[in-house]
C-alpha cells in the first residue's frame, strides 16, 4: 500500500523532514556544467521539491554524500590528535536502484573488506536513509539490468514523481510522523526498469587466464584514453582514496590527515616510495579498471562491482565506451578461455 | 555601352566597383556568420541567373556575388529582401526600405568564431552576441570591423579587428572537490598562462595571471572548478591590416560584462563624430585614436558607461605593428 500526494502535501513533508534530516538530492546548477551554457547536475542539499532533478541523471553520483571527495579524519597538534565535531543530523538520500546498490557496493569495500571496518565511512553511513526515485524506463548509456542492480528494495521511502502528484510507499515507521495520515492510501509499489537499450554480457566466475591481461584489445587504449579519470570520479562504485598528512602554512606543527578521492586511471595512482609505479601505459589502467568492476570484486565478494549506471560512458571526453569494452571483453574470452562460463 | 553610375550610391548600397567594367558585385552580410542553410537556393538563383555563377567567401564571412550588371541593382535589391528580412530586420536592425537593398556598407559585417552552439571551448554564444551588436550600430556608414571569438584561441583572428571581443570565463574553485589530479595546473602551465599551481594537494589561481580562457574547467574531472554562469569579455581595441601600419589589437578592458562591450562599441561611433578628419573621403577609426591618443579615446568611449565590478581597464596602450614607412632594407 502506498500513499498520495499531492505536490504541495510532498513539499510539506519534505519541509517536515527537513526539520530532522540534511536532505540531498540530484541538483541543477544552471550555467555551471563543463561547456558554456550548459547545467552541471550534481548531488547537493535541497530546500525544496522543486530542485530535485528526477527526470535526468546526473553527472556525479550520490557517491560523494557518503564518501566525501575531501574528508579530514583527524587534526593534531605536535603529539595530540582531535577528530572532527560529527554532525549529528541525520540524512536522507533521493537516488536510483542503480545507485542504492552502488553504495551497498561502497558499504562491502569500507564495511566488510578485511578485518577493520572503515569507522569514518561507518560513522557518515549510519546516518543515511533513502528515497529511492522510481526509473522504469533508464537512459541511453544505462546497462542495470545486465548487472541485475535494477531492482533493490533497500530503501525506507519509494516514489514516483507525476504532473502535479507523488505516489510514495513509506517502508520505515519514523516517516509517518511527518505526514497527515488522511491522506488518500493507493495501491502502490515501485516498479523497476527491466530491459536497457544497452545489454551487456558479463564473464561470470571461472579463471581468466594471463591471455586476457595480454591481450591485444587494450592496447587500442593506450592512445584512446588521455587518463582523466572522470570515469572513476562519475562512478557510483569507484572507491579509491590517498591518505595525506597537511602541515599548515603559519604552524608546520599543525595540521590535519585527510583522505581525497583517488582515480586508476589517472597518473600518479600507482606510485610508491622509490618512485616505482605500476600500469604507466592507459590501456593498462583501461585493463585494470575494467577487470576490477567485473571479475576481480565479483570473485571476492560473489556480485559484480558495476552496477551499470553508465556514468562513465556518459562522461568519458574521449567517448570510450565501458560497456562496449566489457562486450569485447566477453568475446574475447569465449574465443580465448572456453573454460569461463560467458551466461 | 555607356554606364552612367553613381558610384557613392552603389557602393554605399554594398555594390563594389569592380576592375570589370559594367560589372558590379554585392557583398551580402552575415552578422555573427551563421547562415540559415534555405537561404542557399537564393544565392544559387542571384550567382547563377544575374551574376557569373560565382560566390565569393569574404575574410569577413560576409558572401560576395560577383559579374552583376549595375543596371540590375534595383531588381537584385528587391530579390534579396527576404536576406535582409532574416538577417537583419529579424534581429531588430532598423531599415527602413528593405526594398532597397542594404542601406550602407562603411560598418563591416560582424565577423564570429562558431562559438559556443559547437565549440567546447567557447565561453558564450557569440552568434548571437554579434546580432546583438550589429542591432545597435548598423546601418553605419563609419569604418569599422567588429569580430568575436568565444576564447583566447581567436580563431576568427579578432586581433586583426579595431574591437575584438573575446570571450572570458570565471573559474570557481570548489576546495573539497579537488582531488589534487593537477590536471588543470598543468594544463594551464602548458597551454595557457601557469596561473595555477598546486599547493598541498590543492590548487590556487593567480587572478592577475589568469585571462579567462576556462580551459581548467574543461580539464577538472570532479567539477571543482565550475563556470561562474555571468559572462565576461576582454575588449581589445584598434588591431587592422592595411598599407601603412598593420598591427594587432591590444587589450583595452578585460572582465567586462556584455553590456559594457556594447555601449563602448556604441560610444565608439560618437567618439568618431567629433574626431574623424572630414576633409577625407574615409578615415578609419584606428587612425583616429593614433591621432588623439589613446586616453581621449578611452575617456569619451567610457562616457556614461557603467562598468561591472570586476573589469579592468588598461591604463595605457601600446600597440606595435610593422610600419612600412621605415626603411628597414637601409636602401640608397
Ligand atoms: S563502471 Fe561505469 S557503469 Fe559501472 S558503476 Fe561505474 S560508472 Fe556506472
Ligand atoms: S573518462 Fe575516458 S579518457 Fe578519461 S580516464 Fe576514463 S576512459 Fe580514459
Ligand atoms: S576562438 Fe575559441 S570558441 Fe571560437 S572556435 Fe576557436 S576555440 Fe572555439
Ligand atoms: S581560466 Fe585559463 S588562464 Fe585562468 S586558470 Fe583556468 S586555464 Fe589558467
Ligand atoms: S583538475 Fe580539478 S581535481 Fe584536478 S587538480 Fe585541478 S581542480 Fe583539482
Amino acid at each position: 500500500m502506498g500513499w498520495k500526494f499531492t505536490e504541495a502535501a510532498f513539499k510539506d513533508l519534505i519541509v517536515k523532514l527537513k526539520a530532522d534530516y540534511t536532505i540531498l538530492g540530484p541538483k541543477r546548477f544552471v550555467g555551471q556544467g563543463r561547456f558554456s551554457d550548459t547545467d552541471l547536475i550534481r548531488y547537493d542539499e535541497i530546500e525544496s521539491l522543486d530542485e530535485i532533478v528526477w527526470n535526468e541523471k546526473s553527472t556525479f553520483s550520490p557517491k560523494e554524500v557518503v564518501f566525501p571527495i575531501t574528508q579530514t579524519l583527524f587534526y593534531f597538534i605536535e603529539e595530540k590528535f582531535l577528530e572532527p565535531k560529527l554532525d549529528e543530523n541525520k540524512i536522507l538520500i533521493f537516488l536510483r536502484p542503480c545507485d542504492i546498490n552502488g553504495i551497498r557496493r561502497l558499504d562491502t569495500i569500507h564495511l566488510r573488506n578485511g578485518p577493520q571496518s572503515d569507522s569514518y565511512y561507518a560513522q557518515l553511513r549510519e546516518r543515511v536513509r533513502f528515497v529511492m526515485m522510481e526509473c522504469m524506463e533508464g537512459f541511453d548509456t544505462c546497462f542495470c539490468v545486465s548487472m541485475k542492480s535494477n531492482i533493490t528494495s533497500d530503501y525506507d521511502m519509494a516514489v514516483r514523481f507525476g504532473d502535479d502528484e507523488v505516489l510514495a510507499e513509506v517502508k520505515n515507521d519514523d516517516f509517518t510522523r511527518y505526514f497527515s495520515l488522511d491522506l488518500p492510501r493507493v495501491e502502490f509499489t515501485p516498479g523497476f526498469v527491466q530491459e536497457n537499450t544497452i545489454k551487456v554480457t558479463v564473464p561470470d566466475g571461472g579463471e581468466i587466464s594471463a591471455g586476457i591481461y595480454n591481450h591485444d584489445m587494450w592496447n587500442e587504449y593506450k592512445s584512446r584514453c588521455i587518463a582523466c579519470g572522470r570515469c572513476n570520479t562519475t562512478c557510483i562504485t569507484c572507491s579509491c582514496h590517498t591518505t595525506t598528512d597537511i602541515f599548515y602554512d603559519d604552524n608546520m606543527r599543525a595540521g590535519e590527515r585527510r583522505r581525497t578521492w583517488a582515480c586508476c586511471h589517472v597518473d600518479g595512482f600507482t606510485d610508491m616510495a622509490g618512485g616505482i609505479s605500476f600500469r604507466k601505459d592507459n590501456g593498462s589502467r583501461m585493463r585494470f579498471k575494467v577487470l576490477h568492476k567485473i571479475y576481480d570484486y565479483n570473485k571476492r565478494f560473489g556480485e559484480h562491482m558495476c552496477v551499470g549506471c553508465g556514468r562513465c560512458d556518459d562522461n568519458c571526453p574521449e567517448y570510450i565506451s565501458y560497456s562496449s569494452c566489457i562486450n569485447r571483453l566477453s568475446q574475447v574470452i569465449q574465443e580465448t578461455d572456453a573454460c569461463v562460463k560467458i551466461p | 555601352m555607356a554606364h552612367d553610375v553613381n558610384t557613392k550610391t552603389a557602393v554605399k548600397n554594398a555594390y563594389r566597383i569592380t576592375k570589370v567594367r559594367g560589372k558590379t558585385a554585392l557583398r551580402i552580410r552575415i552578422p555573427g556568420g551563421c547562415l540559415h542553410a534555405k537561404h542557399f537556393d537564393l544565392l544559387k538563383h542571384l550567382a547563377e541567373v544575374y551574376g557569373d555563377g560565382l560566390v565569393h567567401l569574404t575574410t569577413r564571412q560576409g558572401l560576395e556575388i560577383s559579374g552583376l550588371d549595375y543596371a540590375g541593382i534595383p531588381e537584385i535589391n528587391r530579390l534579396i529582401m527576404p536576406l535582409l528580412q532574416d538577417l537583419e530586420i529579424g534581429i531588430g536592425v532598423e531599415i527602413h526600405d528593405p526594398a532597397k537593398g542594404y542601406p550602407s556598407a562603411g560598418t563591416r559585417n560582424i565577423a564570429a568564431c562558431i562559438g559556443s552552439r559547437v565549440c567546447p571551448f567557447a565561453n558564450y554564444d557569440t552568434t548571437s552576441l554579434a546580432q546583438r551588436i550589429e542591432k545597435e550600430i548598423y546601418p553605419n556608414d563609419y569604418h569599422v570591423k567588429v569580430a568575436l571569438t568565444g576564447c583566447p584561441n581567436d580563431c576568427i583572428k579578432a586581433r586583426m579587428n579595431d574591437f575584438g571581443i573575446v570571450g572570458m570565463v570565471e573559474p570557481q574553485y570548489d576546495y573539497q572537490r579537488c582531488i589534487g589530479c593537477e590536471a588543470c595546473v598543468k594544463n594551464c602551465a602548458s597551454q595557457v598562462t601557469g596561473a595555477l599551481s598546486m599547493h598541498k594537494g590543492k590548487v590556487k589561481r593567480d587572478k592577475r595571471r589568469c585571462i579567462g580562457c576556462g580551459e581548467c574547467i574543461l580539464k577538472c574531472p570532479t567539477a571543482a572548478w565550475t563556470r561562474n554562469p555571468a559572462k565576461f569579455y576582454d575588449i581589445l581595441i584598434m588591431g587592422r591590416t592595411g598599407k601603412k601600419n598593420p598591427r594587432i589589437a591590444e587589450e583595452f578592458i578585460q572582465w567586462a560584462d556584455e553590456d559594457v562591450v556594447v555601449q563602448v562599441i556604441k560610444n565608439t561611433y560618437k567618439f568618431i563624430d567629433e574626431h574623424i578628419d572630414k576633409s577625407l573621403p574615409k578615415e578609419h577609426i584606428g587612425y583616429i585614436v593614433d591621432r588623439t591618443g589613446y586616453p581621449v579615446f578611452r575617456d569619451k568611449v567610457l562616457e556614461g558607461v557603467k562598468l561591472n565590478s570586476g573589469a579592468r581597464v588598461a591604463k595605457h596602450v601600446q600597440w606595435g605593428g610593422c610600419r612600412y614607412s621605415s626603411d628597414v632594407f637601409l636602401s640608397d
